[in-house]
């Protein structure tokens, strides 16, 4: 079954077996040493007092534990995702009175742009545990979360809801428990389209991380010693060999994140594959290779793993047979309803107060509010258009230009990988060179959405099928309507794909783009996202809340009424079957 | 000819059956009675899928289930099995209702169902595991079985590995593992080409004959008149709209069966004679008393079958060839057609009027003769007419465009009336074939983007 990759296979032929199996031994338990090592020394500072205003050191040598510090704050929130992704995916697929709220609602969470809660959170957090430094670790950690578990809870719902229907049927003739037919069903099922989101999560997570660690509310400085903040210090003291440095260490991390975490998790994903022929090698990962040639794990594995999951198994098994739906107890109704009606009342006080505080609004507070919106949402047109407007012609020429592919995609992989947020103090700094701008904020909300735009057209211009390329060139048509007979009707379903995730990432961005301190000083812009900014600085919670459900609103209206529209027109019209 | 109890081991020997025990005295393992399947519209009518019904399968049996598509025979499968709950009646396993417990079945699916990340053997173990048996034990009875299906040396092989008939040899061993009192198999060989299908059945029945198996009875649901004739000792054939059951009978040939026998051949052409039989129509659901409501009756009373007119002209084309007239057995056998795929044509052909039907026999209509005969334009021509006349929802689209002056209306509007007839899956498929023949027929036109049916400047 193992796939020979490059290295190994070259390897395999002249090195001995033993010789492999070793160094995987040896890999394994540094890996594990070194892992060891790192939690316990920042579960130190964790537990530290809180220190406002960290110092932070520009010192090339401390970009290690820096870059520890950013890794594992996005590694806890990411199982915090996972498990509740999971638990969230499995009520909705199972309780239908539970999904019918539940659905919708993760439509709303997932347009709610993030950042808007930034300043809340953190806040929140740090009155919550006021002495130690977890409460603005909490912060971020819980920031991060929101930000990357929906769309995984999402995946797993939907692949859950997707499962073939003779599959279940076996499971369930079969006489699966509920825990049986959950690992050898349910989260096989799901697997890929998890390691998928898993990745857009994390890459997600990377973008409010660094927004979290660079954070200063007015005089109140909150930074946390991470990538964000170094690279953010770096910036501020123009320090411009720092902020190499710390650009290095990221594109590093990420890099390095990819080979050694999803690129073998990918590959053994691929066993988990729907298809029911061999499809071919598509994946091979050398890391995996050589862990799967590791004795000691395979020890841990037949010693411990193996006998506890049959253990468990056989548990559940003797515990019962799971059922479609199951009965209702009467415990189970009752607390369901109790559930259900003390959600209802706790949403209807919400709104009560919400709707009090709306109607205390002044008109002026009103009218700048919505001025605010308004030129948030200039900017973010102006920002999409402009992102369209070089990635369409780009992408297309990479996307059917198979040589052209070869070369650009690492680069292109490389070059949005880096989350846009670490690079604001960067550009914020290019710009106040050049005398910095009120455009400074569209320049912020491109850096992070154009390479959506940009990867879905690539997909789109491969996507589009030879034989319609064949036949264009067969019929000579013009540039012109190559363009508007073949191109653009082929990449209109990816490119309403990418527009869509754009515009979320830029009405994210516009909270920090918009309002930014830099070099002791404060940039702010006309703009919703300023105004959330400012107005948590001041404690003016009315104003936060009122300016933060304009905002929400705004995404989900654009989201209801332009991108579901051109989403139904994709699917219908301009889809390719093949 | 209703007969339905032999015993395996009398088919086996080939020896003629004993005196008949009377059958109140055999306890039937499962039986259902007046058991229905029916889904409930939002404004309360019913969609019915499976009428009541009453059946039994008795100790020693294969039974075979034929049936057109959407006949209902899966859903009867899984109400049989224990999967679904019957929306009325009871289903009984030795005389107890099942309330929702699942008895000791198997099934086999078309689509093999295995799990495609588990092994050759961790698939066979599943079910073992489910029931909480331990390793050892567990291996040793998944090795035996894989050893009796013909796996051995496929063990830590995984599906996508194996070839269709291999895969489908491991859903049998997954089925037989937990020595089910009644195997249930859905279309298992349907997804198999004709001689891997050939081979596992002349395999499943020397187990099943030889009784290697402790299986007590097989149930058989396939849409293939041959496969049933040449496994069953009863076979049960099934009407639609709802699903019915419209013949039962027993197959007293010999095993091993000769294709080539003519009794083999006289089964089979009593099958095609019972499914042609035009089918009783059951009245459909009351409405209130309103004219409107008199008129939706009438254009749904008679469902469409899904047929292309370009698969009737080939069809009259065929019969023109042979004389006009011919045996309907011999018409797919020589089209290498199975009833699936034939008969919704030959339905077409009858509504339309081109067709005779009489015990199993088609005879070509001067209309046919006519349609079959014409050119490409003359043929629309004669479509039109033959539609007009006999096919009642195109009727009906027609007349509602022309009364309109802007000669179009939406398909939603259509499609409500249908829906209040058919499922909502049904409903489409017949409101999109009826746009097929309207288009072909020249009667209106469709616009997939307004979804409005209407009818073009002339």
């Amino acid at each position: 079954m193992e796939r020979p990759v490059f290295g190994t296979a070259v390897l395999s032929g002249r090195l001995s077996e033993r010789v492999l199996s070793r160094l995987a031994e040896v890999l394994v338990c540094c890996g594990v040493l070194a892992l060891f090592y790192g939690v316990i020394t920042v579960a130190g500072t964790w537990l530290g007092p809180f220190t406002p205003a960290a110092a932070i050191s520009r010192s090339p040598a401390a970009l290690p534990r820096y870059a520890a510090y950013s890794l594992l704050r996005i590694a806890v929130a990411y199982v915090l995702s996972l498990a509740f992704a999971i638990g969230y995916g499995y009520l909705a697929a199972y309780r239908p009175r539970a999904e019918r709220v539940m659905i919708p609602l993760l439509d709303i969470l997932q347009s709610i742009p993030v950042l808007s809660f930034l300043p809340g959170v953190m806040l929140a957090m740090i009155a919550l545990v006021p002495r130690s430094q977890l409460g603005v670790e909490l912060g971020a950690i819980l920031l991060i979360f929101t930000g990357q578990v929906w769309n995984m809870a999402f995946s797993f719902y939907s692949s859950v809801k997707s499962i073939p229907r003779e599959l279940r049927e076996s499971a369930r003739v079969y006489r699966f428990s509920a825990w049986q037919r959950f690992v050898q069903l349910e989260l096989p099922y799901a697997a890929i389209g998890l390691v998928w989101n898993s990745m857009m999560s994390v890459a997600g997570g990377w973008f409010f991380l660094m927004a979290c660690e660079m954070f200063v509310l007015g005089a109140r400085d909150f930074r946390l010693p991470g990538l964000g903040s170094y690279l953010q210090t770096a910036a501020s003291a123009g320090d411009t060999r720092a902020v190499v440095w710390g650009l290095a260490a990221m594109v590093g991390v990420i890099v390095l994140l990819d080979q050694l975490v999803w690129r073998p998790v990918i590959a053994w994903a691929d066993k988990f594959k729907m298809e029911q022929v061999d499809g071919g090698g598509t994946s091979g990962s050398a890391l995996l290779d050589l862990l799967r040639r590791s004795r000691v794990l395979a020890l841990v594995k037949r010693r411990a793993a193996a006998p506890l999951g049959e253990r468990l198994l056989l548990f559940a098994s003797r515990r019962g047979t799971a059922r479609e739906t199951p009965p209702p107890s009467p415990l189970r109704i009752w607390s369901g309803r109790a559930v259900g009606v003390a959600a209802l009342a706790l949403t209807a006080y919400g709104v009560w107060r919400a709707a009090l505080v709306m109607a205390a609004l002044t008109a002026p507070k009103l009218q700048q509010i919505l001025w605010g919106a308004g030129a948030t949402f200039l900017r973010v047109v102006v920002a999409l258009v402009l992102g369209a407007a070089w990635t369409i012609p780009v992408g297309v020429a990479i996307g059917l230009s198979p040589r052209l592919a070869r070369l650009a995609q690492p680069l292109v992989q490389i070059a949005a990988s880096v989350p846009a947020t670490a690079l604001f103090p960067v550009v914020l700094l290019a710009l106040a060179r050049l005398g910095a701008s009120f455009s400074a904020p569209v320049v912020l909300m491109l850096l992070g959405t154009q390479w959506y735009i940009l990867f879905n057209v690539i997909a789109g211009a491969m996507a589009i099928p030879s034989d319609l390329k064949e036949a264009a060139s067969v019929f000579r048509f013009r540039r012109a309507e190559r363009w508007r007979v073949l191109i653009l009707p082929g990449i209109f379903p990816y490119l309403v794909t990418g527009m869509v995730t754009a515009a979320g990432g830029a009405w994210n961005a516009s909270i920090i783009a918009e309002y930014f301190h830099f070099k002791d000083h404060t940039l702010a812009a006309t703009g919703l996202g300023a105004i959330i900014s400012q107005a948590t600085d001041r404690g003016d919670f009315d104003q936060l809340l009122v300016a933060t459900a304009v905002m929400a609103t705004a995404v989900v209206a654009t989201n209801r009424l332009v991108w579901r529209r051109l989403y139904r027109l994709a699917e219908t019209r301009y889809k390719l079957e093949g | 000819m209703t007969q339905p109890i032999r015993s395996r081991a009398a088919e086996a020997t080939g020896a003629a059956m004993g005196p008949a025990v009377p059958q109140e005295l055999r306890e039937p393992i499962i039986q259902t009675r007046q058991v229905e399947k029916f889904y409930a519209q939002p404004d309360g009518h019913r969609i019915e899928v499976i009428a009541p019904t009453d059946l039994a399968v008795y100790p020693g049996q294969l039974v075979a289930l034929l049936g057109p598509s959407g006949s209902g025979k899966s859903t009867l499968l899984r109400m049989l099995s224990g999967l679904a709950s019957p929306s009325a009646g009871e289903v009984l396993w030795h005389g107890r209702p099942l309330d929702g417990a699942l008895p000791n079945v198997s099934i086999v699916f078309q689509s093999f169902a295995l799990f495609p990340w588990l092994t050759v053997l961790a698939n066979v173990e599943a079910p073992l595991q489910a029931r909480g048996v331990g390793a050892v034990e567990r291996r040793k009875r998944a090795l035996k079985i894989l050893d009796t299906v013909g796996l051995d040396g496929f063990e830590t092989a995984y599906p996508k590995e194996l070839s269709g008939g291999m895969k489908q040899r491991v859903g049998f061993a997954r089925a037989l593992v937990v020595e089910p009192e009644v195997l249930f198999m859905d279309e298992p060989f349907s997804a198999l080409d004709v001689l891997t299908a050939e081979n596992l059945r002349g395999e499943l029945m020397e187990l099943w004959l030889n009784r290697r198996i402790p299986t007590r009875a097989i149930f058989l649901v396939t849409h293939n008149i041959e496969e049933s004739v040449l496994l069953a000792d009863r076979v049960i054939v099934l009407g639609r709209n709802p699903g019915r059951i419209r013949a039962d009978f027993a197959v007293t040939l010999p095993q091993p069966r000769d294709r080539k026998a003519k009794r083999f051949f006289e089964h089979v052409d009593h099958i095609y004679k019972v499914l042609t039989q035009p089918e009783v129509e059951h009245a459909p659901p009351r409405f209130g008393a309103a004219g409107a409501a008199a008129v939706k009756t009438r254009v749904a009373a008679t469902a469409l079958p899904h047929a292309r007119p370009g698969g009737i002209a080939g069809l009259l084309e065929i019969l023109l060839d042979r004389g006009g007239a011919d045996d309907l057995y011999h018409l797919a056998d020589e089209l290498v057609m199975e009833v699936d795929d034939l008969l919704p044509i030959v339905d077409a052909a009858v509504l339309l009027d081109f067709i005779r039907l009489s015990e199993g026999d088609v005879a070509i209509t001067p209309e046919g003769r006519a349609f079959a005969e014409a050119d490409i334009l003359t043929r629309k021509e004669v479509f039109r007419r033959a539609a007009l006349a006999h096919v009642p929802l195109l009727q009906q689209i027609s007349k509602a465009l022309r009364a309109k002056s802007d000669r179009a209306m939406p398909d939603d509007f259509f499609y409500d009336v249908l829906e209040e007839h058919f499922s909502e899956e049904e409903a489409q498929r017949q409101l999109e074939t009826a746009i097929h023949w309207g288009r072909y027929a020249e009667l209106f036109d469709y616009d997939a983007n307004t979804g409005r049916l209407f009818q073009p400047e002339t």
